[in-house]
């Protein structure tokens, strides 16, 4: 069986191909015919002149405000709560923002460990994944807040030496800022990649301690058990934190180098103490979030898992006002929000495209997010 | 103060925890017995080999390449079918003292913007004369043009979008049957079998995913009633529930891979969504199952893969070998790889002539006859439905 031979539109010497196996000699190679490489015009190489591999037949956008209405308190629940999850991600970038000018690529990854360290938890605890355990409520709760003590103190821990390792060699030479910023997005391939050599690239086997299960309804929409249990304690999370720095003394110190760090030095703040505390902070804070987020999605443990949460928190932040708590919060509960919104309203494709033109809307009219970026000004 | 406060807010999260928690009602996971394997096919008794006859001769380091995943996206899908060429290679190895074949493998991370780094790399390296893989679609289209300038012939094991034997690369062959045989396929099940008469197809943003997705829809028509778009990595779906809810259709058909499938199909089954729930070759996989915890019993997945339960001897070899049973592709992975060795043991030492020796190929392997067309398709391939059952993927019944 031959295959038909194309003609050879450019046959020049040098188009032949640079294989060692290629028969020597000149000429334009016409036996035998199989050999025929017509591809090797450019044009063919460029993967628009390609057959489609796709052809689109239903409209490329929708715009079905039936569905959005209809689904319009689904849609808030369910983004407030998923919302919350990135609200809680967003203060950690926001924290060291405020401190540092730091955009902490890396926390995405931080994020992740919290995760492990919650699967970790329950496996050493005896879970398996596959079937939902039958234990008492109260067994399961104690469960599910030890899961989370050990994501906090492993995802705190991890970002202090995260900071020591990556950020205070550089601090200590007075690099450029843009060497923090690489220094960063390395750090975050470093650990991913260690994540995935330690437990490979498939996500870890679902282990579920508390499936979800509808509580009440708002407006007929149902609302679980799991939704309530996020949404309130991320925002207990968030009044933890939000008194801590507006209230407390560590706060002080905070917000203070966050103003202005030389003068904070000056009047005694122990700068190093209190960016590492920051640190602290935001991974304490990623590590309740992995909580949150394996009890909503609980194929989530995976190397690459926080990859997208990440970008999406981050973009949270800015949107809030980057370095300002309160925006954190209430740009992860936004974003959440919107891109169910933009879900049901133009269909999946524009999910994504949905958050990003508001961020692009809002940095518009309010170049430093809803809230204004101030840490340092983020008072009571 | 403040620690007075903490403790205070602490302490009514833990209680409302608690309260809230309580309306959680807990069911024990379902476990079925496995019922019997319908009607997989026995081994054909002229079905060529990795063994061949013992008397191949070829030049040292001789070798040939996959490309795939091995541990990028849905590796699950890459690793059995680079287990099932390593099985090709070894036995082939064993069995001809004369020619040592070597499988040098390229993890392409099996999306299209990661996958031309390392393909390039296999060939830039003389010695690979030929070429297993790619395994996904959107990645086979980006490496295509450079493989085939090369030269280099390319049997994929598993790459179902028809349009990738449209380009007039003449180095690329199929080893399965595409997406414009298994779509009618799928199609058809689910009007005459399951009788549904509104089906949702989801969709993820794949080429592999929108290309099956469109055959479906096309092949049901008016019942295609609702489409519905999800993103590579997306995890939470809750719109998208909400869409199907909304539809309220008797059947949904997902088009994407096991890695989306496994949460979406967790979160329709929380959601109250009991529709029958059917997925196509990319979620077929153990993974699948794992994934979904539970969720996944009942699902029907379609594959132009046949089952390999009756090819004893490949099966038992695979399960010593790599410890567990041969998954997804691993057969038409076996066999695309025996058919390289074939041409490598009769002296072929170059390119070109591993490529005409493919072109030429009329033979008959584990999963079905495998002799090309002048654009690499074969003719008569056939299309399994596997359903799950408690934790195990089995075999259902032939549906094209």
């Amino acid at each position: 069986m031959t295959a038909a031979v194309p003609a050879l539109p450019h046959c020049r010497p040098t188009d032949r191909p640079r294989t060692p196996s290629y028969p020597p000699g000149g000429g334009c190679p016409t036996s035998p015919p199989e050999r025929v490489i017509s591809v090797l015009d450019l044009a063919a190489l460029d993967p628009g002149a390609l057959a489609p591999l796709v052809v689109h037949a239903e409209p490329w956008i929708n715009f079905d405000v039936g569905l959005l209405v209809d689904r319009f308190w689904a849609n808030t629940i369910n983004g407030l709560a998923y919302g919350s999850v990135y609200a809680l991600i967003a203060l950690g970038y926001t924290l060291v923002y405020g401190v540092l000018q730091l955009i902490n690529f890396a926390h995405s990854e931080i994020f992740v460990i919290g995760v492990f360290g919650v699967y970790l938890t329950f496996v050493a605890l005896g879970f398996e994944p596959g079937a939902i355990p039958n234990l008492p409520l109260a067994a399961i709760i104690l469960d599910l807040v030890l899961a989370g003590l050990v994501a906090m103190a492993v995802a705190g821990l991890a970002a202090i030496g995260l900071e020591r390792v990556a950020y205070r060699p550089l601090r200590r030479r007075n690099a450029p800022r843009l060497a923090f910023l690489i220094t960063a997005i390395g750090a975050s391939f470093v650990i991913q990649q260690v994540i995935r050599i330690w437990r490979g690239s498939n996500p870890e086997g679902t282990i579920r301690l508390l499936p979800p299960s509808p509580a009440f309804t708002i407006f007929g929409a149902p609302v679980t058990n799991l939704q309530i249990v996020i949404i309130l304690a991320s925002i207990a999370m968030f009044v933890v934190t939000d008194r801590f720095v507006n209230g407390s003394r560590l706060g002080r110190g905070i917000r203070a180098v966050a103003q202005d760090p030389a003068t904070a030095t000056l009047m005694g703040v122990n700068r190093e103490r209190v960016i590492t505390i920051t640190f602290l902070v935001g991974g304490v804070l990623a590590g309740v979030a992995a909580l949150f987020y394996l009890m909503t999605i609980p194929q989530g443990a995976v190397y690459n898992g926080g990859f997208l949460l990440g970008i999406k928190a981050f973009t949270a932040a800015v949107l809030g006002g980057i370095g300002n708590l309160r925006g954190a919060l209430l740009g992860g509960l936004i974003l959440g929000v919107a891109e169910n919104y933009g879900q049901s309203l133009f269909g999946g494709d524009w999910r994504d495209v949905v958050a990003f033109v508001l961020l692009v809307l809002v940095l518009m009219f309010r170049p430093t997010g809803i809230l204004g970026e101030s840490l340092a000004r983020a008072r009571a | 103060m403040i620690r007075r406060r903490l403790a205070a807010a602490g302490a009514l999260v833990a209680a409302v925890a608690l309260v809230l928690s309580g309306c959680a009602n807990q069911e024990g996971g379902q476990q079925q017995g496995g019922g019997p394997q319908a009607g997989a096919p026995a081994q054909p008794s002229d079905a060529v080999l990795p063994a061949g006859n013992g008397q191949g001769r070829c030049a040292p380091g001789t070798s040939i390449g996959y490309a795939g995943t091995i541990a990028g996206q849905n590796a699950a899908l890459g690793i059995a079918i680079v287990n099932a060429a390593q099985l090709a290679v070894d036995q082939h190895n064993q069995a001809n003292p004369n020619c040592q074949v070597t499988l040098v493998r390229a993890d392409t991370g099996g999306t299209p913007d990661t996958a031309t780094g390392p393909v390039t790399a296999l060939i830039n390296n003389p010695q690979v004369l030929g070429l297993v893989g790619l395994p996904f679609s959107g990645e086979s289209r980006a490496v295509g043009p450079a493989l085939n300038a090369a030269g280099i012939v390319n049997i994929t094991p598993s790459a179902t979008n028809p349009g990738l034997t449209q380009n007039g690369w003449t180095n690329f062959f199929r080893g399965l049957g595409n997406d414009a045989v298994q779509g009618p396929a799928i199609g058809r099940y689910i009007q005459q079998r399951l009788n549904a008469q509104k089906v949702c197809i989801i969709k993820d943003d794949s080429d592999y995913g929108i290309g099956l997705a469109g055959t479906v829809t096309q092949a049901l028509g008016p019942a295609a009633s609702c489409q519905v778009d999800v993103k590579t990595n997306q995890r939470e779906f809750s719109a998208v529930i909400g869409q199907v809810q909304q539809q309220a259709p008797q059947a949904i058909f997902y088009s994407g891979y096991y890695q989306e499938a496994a949460p979406l199909i967790q979160q329709l089954r929380d959601a109250g969504v009991q529709t029958t729930f059917i997925g196509p070759d990319g979620v077929k996989d153990e993974q699948y199952v794992v994934n979904a915890a539970g969720s996944a019993d009942g699902s029907l997945l379609s594959c132009p893969c046949v089952p390999q339960e009756g090819f004893t001897d490949f099966s038992n070899a695979y399960r010593q070998a790599f410890g567990v049973a041969p998954q997804t592709y691993s057969a038409e992975s076996y066999d695309a790889t025996t058919i390289l060795l074939r041409g490598l043991d009769q002296g072929i030492a170059d390119r070109p002539g591993l490529l005409n020796h493919v072109r030429n190929y009329n033979g008959q392997g584990l999963t079905k006859r495998f002799q090309w067309g002048p654009t690499g398709e074969l003719t008569n391939t056939p299309v399994w439905m596997y359903r799950v059952q408690g934790n195990t993927i089995v075999t259902d019944t032939q549906i094209g």
